[in-house]
């Protein structure tokens, strides 16, 4: 079994629990079809900001070097990091620089891609998560499961009793809006005590040198007016060319997310603030190297809205953190195998490619495409098992014979019929985990044909 | 109507497990006055190998298609899935003209009953209830309907086909486009989520009232029947050029 099909089974050992899952994901991306389905030109607001995309993908030298050009103008220090080591060296530089000793973070995938919050740990620094989902995963020392919504895979109850623990609620206490007035206590300490506030990126604008950071929490503003050293941290990919450009993302990001018109709070930093200071670290970590990739070169459009995870009938049945990534779902599955690190060799086959995923993307990224790509040039680096190579090379050898065919088909139609029970579902047979094979019929069509057909005048 | 020399193309689980589909579709075809040939030598399209990676693999598979299904005017199959394979990944052969004019006419069944032959009204009986499952390839892929999805106007050939039917009850669905869990290997390498999204499947359309799943495609069919005689369910299968030929025309 795959790594992931194994996690998948633990999650789906617990079957009401997986039950409660699917369908809690299955009402976010019902809110986000009633949403989009209220926007006459939703379609064309998605080719729209595909085509932004695209462009800024194919021009990205030019809208990077606009974008810093602008930002220094602002008053902003832009600092360039070439992979995650020296992202997350920058990032201990400012800190200790500034002499800093409170660090919150609003919600920022790529700080999770780059291991930020491990390696300051190491160094004696500690960041507090400061969007509430992500605050309650700290807590329990686990990774995001999900992109916008990381503590998906937990019920109230278990939320209660970390907060017990971590925050001394009462015993048993879940009631949400108790053990969020807690939270909300707790983060506002830490919000008028920092220092230094990173944040993520969700839209770097070219023309303007501004970032865009959007939550629902307003955890991002909280920080940054909070604490006198702002640092916002995004991956190359981030740029839009203009300001302009921002209605088309802005209104497709929450619709796709949540299901909600817009996030609560969509806050554009352009300026330090008086007496402060203003970082923008752009990352590149291995993006650049697709650019020039025609199959992959799209899956850098991504706005990490998370549609492609709650549609997706494998991911609300396997969790998010069956997949390994950081990125789980049908978007972590086609960017972790880019990082060719053999350990996500198996998520580009953890889908049924049903394509559910990519005609939600707000992007319009062919997620799914991408997926069969990834599984053609995997097989062909050898990096999938041996058997099943060979079964393949076994398989192509029949198909493309009729005798070779014929042979085999009643070959498995015989052993169908006169095979003990217990033989064909010994448990090396997956397809007979759950299921039955189906009945063998008397004749195949081929011989149905040959008997009723093959003699009649055509 | 017009006549055309058809080139029917029975996939390999059809031809081995469910003859009878291919005998529908064969029937059908030929009741509504067309010439169909089921080219002997035929095997499969090359997709199990090409969706677990192994399309150089399939190469010859493709070939052996392409030289077999040539010197018709439409091929013709009951299976999406097939038919999407066949247009879509075909792309990676040498496009010859060959090559090109098999991709350019290979039909799923109901889009060239809809769309080729523009009938809908097949006079048929079918006094059921009776839950459309909308396999993926065919509704994503070959476009034979609106996916859930997509904010277009909705449109469905499948049901096109199936309401004229005379005491049809098509049941509506909680989850109307969700995917069955077969999906090629992926029931094999992923059997547990596979196996759980199959149920899920089968769930919806129990609690909605279906006597009869139907689809496009035998595969999801066989996927879901194998769930079905497992748990010992009562409700039926049943592939829609076997619903499509009950009539008497
Ligand atoms: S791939 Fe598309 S749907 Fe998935 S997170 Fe990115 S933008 Fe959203």
């Amino acid at each position: 079994m795959t790594p992931h099909a194994k996690k998948a089974k633990q999650f789906l050992a617990d079957e009401a629990r997986t039950d409660w899952h699917n369908q809690t994901l299955w009402i976010v991306r019902k809110k986000r079809d009633a949403l989009a389905a209220a926007v006459p030109e939703w379609e064309t607001l998605r080719e729209k900001a595909s085509i932004i995309k695209e462009n800024v993908l194919a021009n990205l030298d030019v809208y990077l070097e606009q974008f810093e050009a602008a930002a220094l103008k602002n008053g902003v220090t832009v600092l360039w990091a070439n992979d995650a080591a020296a992202f997350n060296q920058i990032i201990l530089d400012i800190i200790q620089k500034h002499e800093a000793k409170n660090i919150v973070k609003s919600k920022s995938m790529l700080t999770e891609e780059c291991g930020l919050n491990h390696f300051l740990h190491h160094k004696g620094i500690d960041v507090v998560d400061t969007d509430l989902g992500e605050r309650i995963i700290q807590f329990r020392g686990e990774a995001p499961s999900h992109i916008v919504l990381p503590a998906i895979h937990l019920k109230k109850e278990e939320i209660g009793e970390t907060f017990h623990e971590k925050l001394g609620t009462d015993k048993g206490a879940s009631d949400p809006t108790y053990l969020t007035r807690a939270a909300r206590k707790h983060l506002r300490e830490k919000f008028l005590a920092a220092d230094v506030a990173l944040t993520g990126v969700n839209f770097a604008v070219a023309e303007t040198g501004t970032v865009v950071v959007c939550t629902n929490e307003g955890n991002a503003d909280m920080g940054v007016h909070a604490a006198p050293v702002q640092v916002h941290c995004m991956g190359i990919e981030k740029i839009v060319p203009r300001q302009e450009d921002l209605g088309v993302f802005t209104r497709l990001l929450a619709r796709s997310a949540t299901g909600q018109p817009v996030t609560t709070y969509t806050s554009h930093y352009g300026t330090p603030k008086p007496g402060g200071a203003m970082y923008i670290v752009i990352v590149d970590n291995g993006r650049s190297k697709h650019l020039g990739n025609p199959k992959y070169v799209n899956s850098l459009k991504c706005l990490r809205c998370g549609a492609c995870m709650n549609t997706c009938p494998v991911f609300r049945r396997s969790g998010g953190h069956s997949y390994g990534y950081v990125i789980p779902g049908p978007i972590g599955s086609i960017l972790a195998p880019q990082r060719t690190d053999a350990r996500y060799t198996d998520l580009p086959f953890a889908s049924s490619l049903c394509g559910s995923c990519s005609n939600v993307c707000p992007a319009k990224i062919n997620i799914h495409e991408q997926l069969y790509y990834w599984r053609q040039d995997l097989s062909e680096k050898k990096q999938t098992s041996f058997i099943k190579r060979f079964s393949m090379k076994m398989t192509g050898f029949v198909l493309s014979s009729n005798s070779r065919y014929n042979f085999a088909g009643n070959m498995a139609r015989k052993a169908l019929k006169y095979l003990p029970h217990k033989l064909i579902y010994l448990p090396i047979n997956a397809w007979g985990r759950g299921r039955e094979l189906p009945a063998p019929p008397k004749q195949s069509f081929k011989q149905w044909y040959k008997n009723n057909r093959k003699n009649k005048p055509q | 109507m017009k006549k055309y020399r058809i080139g029917l193309f029975i996939p390999c689980y059809i031809d081995l497990f469910y003859p009878q589909v291919g005998i529908a579709t064969l029937e059908l075809l030929e009741k509504l006055g067309q010439e169909v040939i089921y080219p002997p030598k035929q095997t499969c399209c090359g997709q199990p190998l090409a969706n677990s990676g192994s399309e150089q693999e399939a190469i010859a598979t493709y070939q052996h298609f392409v030289n077999n299904f040539q010197g018709f005017d439409y091929i013709v199959t009951p299976s999406g899935s097939c038919a999407y394979h066949v247009r879509r990944h075909y792309d990676i052969l040498e496009q010859t003209d060959a090559v090109r004019k098999v991709r350019e006419t290979t039909y799923e069944l109901c889009e060239f009953l809809t769309d080729i032959l523009d009938v809908d009204d097949l006079k048929i009986r079918f006094p059921h209830k009776v839950g459309i499952h909308q396999s993926c390839h065919g509704l994503r892929g070959l476009k034979l309907g609106a996916p859930s999805e997509l904010m277009i106007p909705s449109f469905s050939k499948v049901r096109r086909l199936l309401e004229k039917a005379e005491g049809i009850e098509l049941i509506e669905l909680d989850r109307k486009d969700e995917c069955c869990g077969f999906g090629g290997t992926f029931a094999i390498f992923e059997p547990d989520v596979s196996v759980k999204m199959g149920k899920d499947r089968i769930s919806d359309h129990e609690r909605n009232g279906a006597e009869f799943i139907t689809a496009t495609d035998t595969s999801c069919l066989m996927h879901m029947e194998g769930i079905i005689r497992r748990q010992k369910k009562t409700i039926q299968v049943k592939h829609i050029a076997e619903i499509l030929n009950t009539n008497s025309l």
